[in-house]
């Protein structure tokens, strides 16, 4: 694509390609000087603290460690426990939010998918919570998660127990705290991930599900060899973009339960702003900033890998 | 298939999909009903969604609230929120629309390196460069400043309008250029008015970012007067001695007026999430 778009204005004259120069220097120079500034030194920099012990309000000048940050949060045995933990969370919470958004989302833009009068009716509030900002949605849900018998689950669980189920602590438990987490996540998530299925749906021809009502398959099997192989590339790009955003969990994490209990909901992220933060240990908070930023583009690359293949089948 | 069981079969979807959206949009409505119900009434379990003892008393309370320098007026936040978003949106919009028209139609010296930071710049999440942008610009904080000039240029939304200007058709560009006219005037006459998708698209993804931003204000903000709103709701939560109803009304208050952004114009909501996901 690259390479055709560079070829594509074929300049006739020398001098129009001089003033094409100056243009695009010209169009691109305040985004990138934007770019460079907010985004590219700041990552350089990130880089460069993670090499010093620099603490927050400190006068000391910081002291040069060289890897030493890397040392303590991925092989000292005594300082990296809190990160694997935290990494665990993240890839737990990956565990249970991917397969279940992409479902779910897979469901719903089927459901929403039918030629039915209102249906754009219905699509609407299935979007609505992506306008929420996490702060309100947390919200919401603390009272739905209420330890007590107020709290709403424990209150539905109780009627259609009859009583016989106890009202649940379901962000006080840390064996469930983070699945509560997550729940509420895929809520407030799943729409935007229905809409993109929704876009793939719609543009899988009809006639193949034509060919294969002929052919007496059926739903199920239509399901598995028509609508699944057509949405591969939507697919391969919401399972990312889904487990990317669970790597990057922090507002849910710091609204709902500040990483308790217990450490049991606490996430890269979170542990990277509390040690800024809370304990003013910029270096080895930027240090975990490094880590996480690598994992997130060998994810990346993975996701590349499956597109290409894709295309190689094709 | 039989009229009849075609009807049954349609009875049935309807009754499904209204289960679902009910179940899903519980806690929105939760949200409004308890918004309008008594403090005490509102953590009730399912209780809480009967709509009784209703009044607007929480919502005079929520104004009532925020009516001092210290705890910052509450128009304020709407004001905070409402001009960070709109520089980010509208300056991005013109910077970013800029640097992708001369990557996707000019020849210019650096242009595949710059194209190629842009690529790279997509996968690097904000979280990743929050702490040291914090310690860059920490002669900053608290101001309206600091809380777009990060967000005004973005990778993600150059690449969405550079994509859609690949896929414009050159021959009226180009015939335009024979004519005589320059690159700018190409831009300005030709490009953007057929562009108007993208454009409406960036905006509606880059005003739902600005607008729901949290992590940034929360490291940059302490003080009332520049306070953006999904900030103020949590910190109003945490000061809060859990006065449900209250904060309910603090939360409708925050999300009706996107709301009604959205139920307007949500068309085109979905059209730009659904073309968000870009052919990797």
């Amino acid at each position: 694509m690259t390479a055709v778009a560079a070829k594509a204005p074929k300049p006739r004259k020398r001098r129009k390609l001089g003033y094409d120069n100056i243009a695009g220097i010209l169009l691109s120079l305040p985004a990138l000087l934007l770019l460079i500034l907010f985004v590219v030194i700041p990552f350089v920099t990130a880089f460069y603290l993670s090499l010093f012990n620099v603490r927050m309000g400190s006068s000391h000048a910081p002291v040069f460690l060289g890897f030493e940050q890397y040392r303590r949060i991925l092989f000292d045995p005594e300082t990296s426990g809190t990160f694997y933990h935290s990494l665990l969370n993240n890839f737990v919470f990956a565990l249970i939010v991917v397969p279940l958004q992409t479902g779910l989302a897979i469901a719903l833009a089927i459901m929403l998918n039918q030629k039915l009068k209102g249906i754009a009716f219905f699509r609407t509030f299935f979007f609505l919570p992506v306008v929420f900002p996490m702060s309100l949605v947390v919200v919401i849900w603390t009272l739905f998660f209420s330890r007590d018998d107020f709290g709403m689950f424990n209150s539905i669980l109780s009627a259609v127990s009859g009583g016989a189920i106890g009202p649940i602590d379901w962000i006080g438990e840390p064996a469930i705290a983070l699945t509560s987490i997550a729940i509420m996540s895929i809520w407030a998530g799943v729409g935007f991930q229905m809409v993109i299925v929704l876009a793939g749906l719609q543009e899988i021809p009809t006639e193949l599900y034509e060919a294969a009502s002929i052919d007496k398959a059926g739903k199920w099997l239509q399901f598995v060899h028509i609508t699944l192989p057509s949405l591969r590339n939507t697919l391969v790009f919401v399972v990312m973009v889904t487990t990317i955003f669970s790597l990057r969990l922090f507002d849910q994490v710091y609204l709902l339960t500040s990483g308790g209990p217990l450490d049991s909901t606490s996430t890269v992220m979170f542990q990277a702003v509390t040690l800024a933060f809370q304990e003013g240990n910029v270096g080895a908070s930027s240090a975990m900033t490094v880590v996480f930023v690598l994992i997130i583009i060998c994810l990346t690359l993975v996701q590349r890998l499956l597109l290409r293949q894709e295309k190689e089948i094709k | 298939m039989s009229r009849k069981t075609k009807t049954i079969k349609k009875t049935l979807s309807y009754f499904f999909i209204s289960l679902a959206t009910l179940i899903f949009v519980a806690p929105v409505a939760y949200l409004f009903i308890g918004s309008l119900k008594p403090n005490d009434e509102v953590l009730a379990g399912l209780a809480g969604f009967i709509p009784e003892h209703l009044s607007f008393k929480n919502y005079g309370k929520v104004f009532k609230t925020f009516d001092s320098e210290a705890t910052g007026y509450f128009w304020n936040f709407y004001l905070t929120s409402i001009f960070v978003s709109s520089v980010v949106v509208i300056g991005g919009l013109i910077v970013n629309s800029m640097i992708a028209y001369a990557l996707a139609r000019l020849r210019w010296h650096g242009r595949n390196l710059v194209l190629g930071l842009v690529v790279l710049l997509v996968i690097l999440p904000f979280e990743a460069i929050a702490v040291p942008l914090f310690d860059l610009l920490t002669d900053y904080r608290n101001t309206y400043f600091v809380q777009y000039i990060p967000f005004v240029a973005s990778a993600f939304s150059v690449f969405l309008f550079y994509t859609f200007f690949i896929g414009l058709p050159s021959e009226i560009q180009e015939s335009a250029r024979l004519d005589g006219a320059g690159p700018f005037r190409v831009f300005l006459q030709i490009v953007i008015p057929m562009s108007k998708p993208v454009f409406a698209s960036v905006t509606i993804l880059t005003f739902l970012a600005a607008w729901n931003s949290f992590l940034f204000p929360l490291m940059m903000v302490d003080s009332g007067d520049v306070r953006p709103l999904p900030l103020a709701m949590s910190v109003f939560y945490q000061q809060q001695q859990k006065e449900w109803g209250t904060i309910f009304a603090f939360g409708v208050l925050l999300v009706l007026p996107v709301m009604i952004v959205f139920l307007a114009f949500q068309r085109f909501f979905i059209q730009s999430v659904a073309s968000s996901a870009v052919k990797g």
